[in-house]
């Protein structure tokens, strides 16, 4: 047994039915670790391309997609979602094992997501503001990028990805070049679409002068500040931003909030959420207990 | 086949696929009886209700869309819902119709995903919609452009498809330029008729002759299918406030399940989502999804699960019928959001997710922070019904090969659209060591 199938993990396996196609077609497959299905979901919604690509690509696994699976080595690997689990430790680094190029797509997999979160938490608090019987999970206290346990040929940013550049990052990894994706900030988006800076005109606590660019700016455009779903650009001054968005009246605790939401593992935002106090008193006291919506015991 | 008495036989399926997350599902039989059934999620936990405490209260509705990338906005609009009853602010009609059109575009990406790609497919021996387009390329790209034309409701009132920007508590950032909206009518035109084609089509398949006795929950909003607010309501007689039904539900662990079980009353399960909706509502369907339905003979009640796909379908044409009355009728809200004060206290809000009732209850301080957040998914409340399901029909095909009748219990789960990454943030998770 494999280290993996020892902690739980399964990498799920059929023989090539006779009737399939041996073609030359390049294999991709899709994982799943923790994660909303969103970033995969963002494959499904190119629906002017999809048949196009399925047709370029042989699916071999995408749980979401097919009950059909391929075994590997893969050619492409597409992974979304964190590393919380001890049996996704090990289940990572097959997919590493059976996978040509490894893309990482969307804030779980390249920051470690919301569920990042718990990372700011004492050891073992989510688990018992959540659960009952916390000493019953096979949970981590961290939830961790991918590129903390193997290592990542592209990571592809967003909260979630944009599908366009989806398309982008697997035509140019499929024709072995670079996948053209800005690593620029959303105010060039703005500038792009012509926003005016809501910044600058009115106040508005906004992320975009220090979050990647990709979403094209929508939130500036209908008048809400960027909420940094795509995380840190490639060039960053948090710290200059920070002190603008208290100079605008922005509290502490609510600038350390902004920078701790999708991306709050990205270095980045991380340090900047801690130099602005990053006291956020999370989980203390807990919920209400479930218990008094019921006679459960 | 023959297949011992005295060894039981299991049929296993790890890895459950074309679900939304990670789920298995075991049925064991011993001596020609299924002894045994599980559906198990093994998604790994989340701890949403865990991260909630602390935030602002402004900020539930974006942190909880990321617990389902697949249904954002059912997220989104039961976290507003509960914030508005918490802080007592009621919406203007201008919003709760805006809303009530963003949330069409979700059934609509919804539905159309599921009925083209995770469960057709089943029906015409597919492993997939992409062996199915092989096949039948029309019939795929017809789904897509349904699906299509979902995302581009959600894009133009959402700002995107997959976690929609424009929605905060009280109503939406910014109301959607008039033009824009008009320029909806032309494609959800174009999908009703496509959604009329699928109720023909998916009407069409061979059905296993299955039936369940269920007790439907869904919300009831009088003249109106319920979607973006209403009361809960049973089909033997419930009719109570969101906040009282969150007060019903108990969630009670069941020992030999990895997961947590919900009931109502703290004894019966019971099912939400399309059937219940259909069976509770079907009278509240606008003209031309009700006549597509009966020319799909459902009946009233639907409680073939397998049918389920019928009702989604219809569902389908009503989503893009009711879209296209809503851009007839739109207003923009002016303002586009209500203002929302924070007061202590608490509330509760439940909307129609496209596979079920979805609600949360949160706690709120006066400086509106969340002190604790519950939050009850559809598939938590029907997996005890899944699991009814899947021995019916485990037990009804009995004379099936092992593929065979592992692909028809596959089927069962799939009927019922569960989605495991949504339920998994909240289930407890028990682990029964021997």
């Amino acid at each position: 047994m494999s280290p993996a199938e020892e902690a739980g993990a399964t990498v799920r396996t059929r023989e090539p039915k006779a009737t399939e196609r041996h073609d030359r077609r390049p294999t991709l497959a899709v994982w799943k670790f923790a994660s909303c299905d969103g970033c995969q979901l963002s494959l499904l919604d190119c629906e002017d391309e999809l048949l196009a690509l399925t047709g370029a690509v042989e699916i071999a696994q995408f749980t979401e997609l097919s009950r059909a699976t391929i075994s590997g080595p893969y050619d492409v690997s597409l992974v979304e979602g964190s590393i919380t689990t001890p049996a996704d430790v090990a289940r990572i680094r097959e997919v590493r094992a059976s996978s040509g190029r490894l893309i990482t797509i969307g804030a779980c997999a390249t920051a470690g997501g919301i569920q990042g979160l718990r990372n700011f938490a004492a050891s073992g608090e989510y688990a018992a503001t959540v659960y009952a019987h916390p000493e019953y999970l096979a949970s981590l206290d961290t939830s961790t990028p991918i590129s903390a346990h193997v290592k990542v040929d592209y990571e592809l940013h967003g909260c979630p990805i944009d599908r366009y550049q989806l398309l982008e990052v697997l035509i140019a990894t499929l024709a072995g070049r670079r996948p053209v994706v800005p690593g620029y900030s959303v105010c060039q988006e703005c500038k792009g679409r012509g926003t005016v800076c809501l910044l600058v005109a009115k106040g508005t606590a906004c992320l975009g002068p220090v979050t990647r660019s990709g979403c094209g700016a929508v939130c500036p455009s209908i008048g809400r500040g960027c909420f940094g779903c795509f995380g840190p650009a490639d060039t960053t001054n948090t710290a200059s931003l920070a002190a603008r968005l208290r100079r605008n009246g922005t509290a502490p605790l609510d600038v350390s909030r902004l920078f701790r939401t999708f991306n709050a593992g990205a270095p980045a935002f991380r340090d900047e959420s801690i130099a602005q106090g990053g006291a956020v008193p999370v989980a203390i006291g807990g919920p209400v207990p479930r218990a008094s919506y019921g006679d459960r015991p | 086949m023959s297949h011992g008495s005295t060894s039981p036989r299991t049929i296993g399926v790890e890895g459950l696929s074309r679900v939304e997350g990670e789920g298995s599902l075991r049925v064991v039989i011993h001596d020609g009886h299924v002894t045994d059934v599980a559906l198990e999620l093994f998604e790994p936990p989340r701890y949403f209700e865990a991260m909630l405490v602390g935030r602002h209260f402004t900020e539930a509705p974006d942190i909880t869309a990321r617990i389902c990338g697949i249904c954002p906005v059912a997220y989104q609009m039961s976290a507003c819902a509960a914030m508005e009853d918490a802080c007592e602010v009621t919406v203007d009609e201008r919003v709760a119709s805006l809303r009530r059109l963003l949330y069409c575009g979700e059934w609509i990406q919804s539905h159309a995903l599921h009925v083209y790609f995770l469960h057709a497919p089943d029906f015409l021996g597919c492993a997939d919609a992409v062996e199915l387009a092989e096949r039948d390329r029309a019939t795929v790209e017809r789904g897509l452009g349904i699906k299509r034309t979902g995302n581009l409701v959600m894009e133009t009132i959402g700002g995107r498809a997959v976690h929609p920007v424009n929605v905060r508590v009280g109503g939406f950032y910014s109301a959607p330029d008039p033009a824009a909206v008009a320029a909806l009518a032309d494609p959800l035109r174009r999908a009703r008729d496509d959604a009329l084609a699928t109720v023909e089509w998916v009407s069409g398949l061979d059905f296993p002759d299955v039936s369940g006795d269920y007790r439907f929950v869904a919300l009831s909003d009088p003249g109106r299918y319920a979607i973006e607010r209403g009361r809960p309501a049973s089909s033997d007689g419930l009719n109570v406030s969101p906040g009282e039904f969150a007060r019903l539900v108990v969630e009670e662990h069941v020992e030999r399940s990895t997961a947590l079980h919900a009931r109502l009353g703290g004894h019966d399960q019971y099912l939400t989502g399309p059937l219940a909706r259909y069976a509770l509502n079907s009278g509240s369907l606008p003209p031309l999804a009700a006549e597509a339905a009966a020319r799909a003979e459902l009946g009233s009640v639907c409680t073939n699960p397998f049918r389920s796909i019928v009702v989604r379908a219809v569902e389908l044409v009503f989503a893009c019928d009711e879209a296209l009355s809503l851009i007839e009728a739109y207003a923009p809200p002016d303002p586009p959001a209500a203002e929302v004060t924070p007061r202590a206290g608490t509330g509760t809000g439940a909307t129609e997710a496209p596979r079920g009732l979805l609600f949360h209850h949160y706690e709120i301080d006066a400086d509106g922070t969340i002190l604790s957040a519950r939050i009850v998914p559809p598939t938590s409340q029907n997996q005890l019904t899944i699991e009814s399901d899947l021995r019916r029909v485990a037990e009804g095909g009995l004379d099936l090969d092992d593929d065979d009748l592992k692909w028809r219990c596959e089927q069962a789960v799939r009927n019922h659209d569960p989605c495991i990454s949504c339920a998994a943030h909240f289930l407890d998770v028990t682990v029964v060591r021997e």
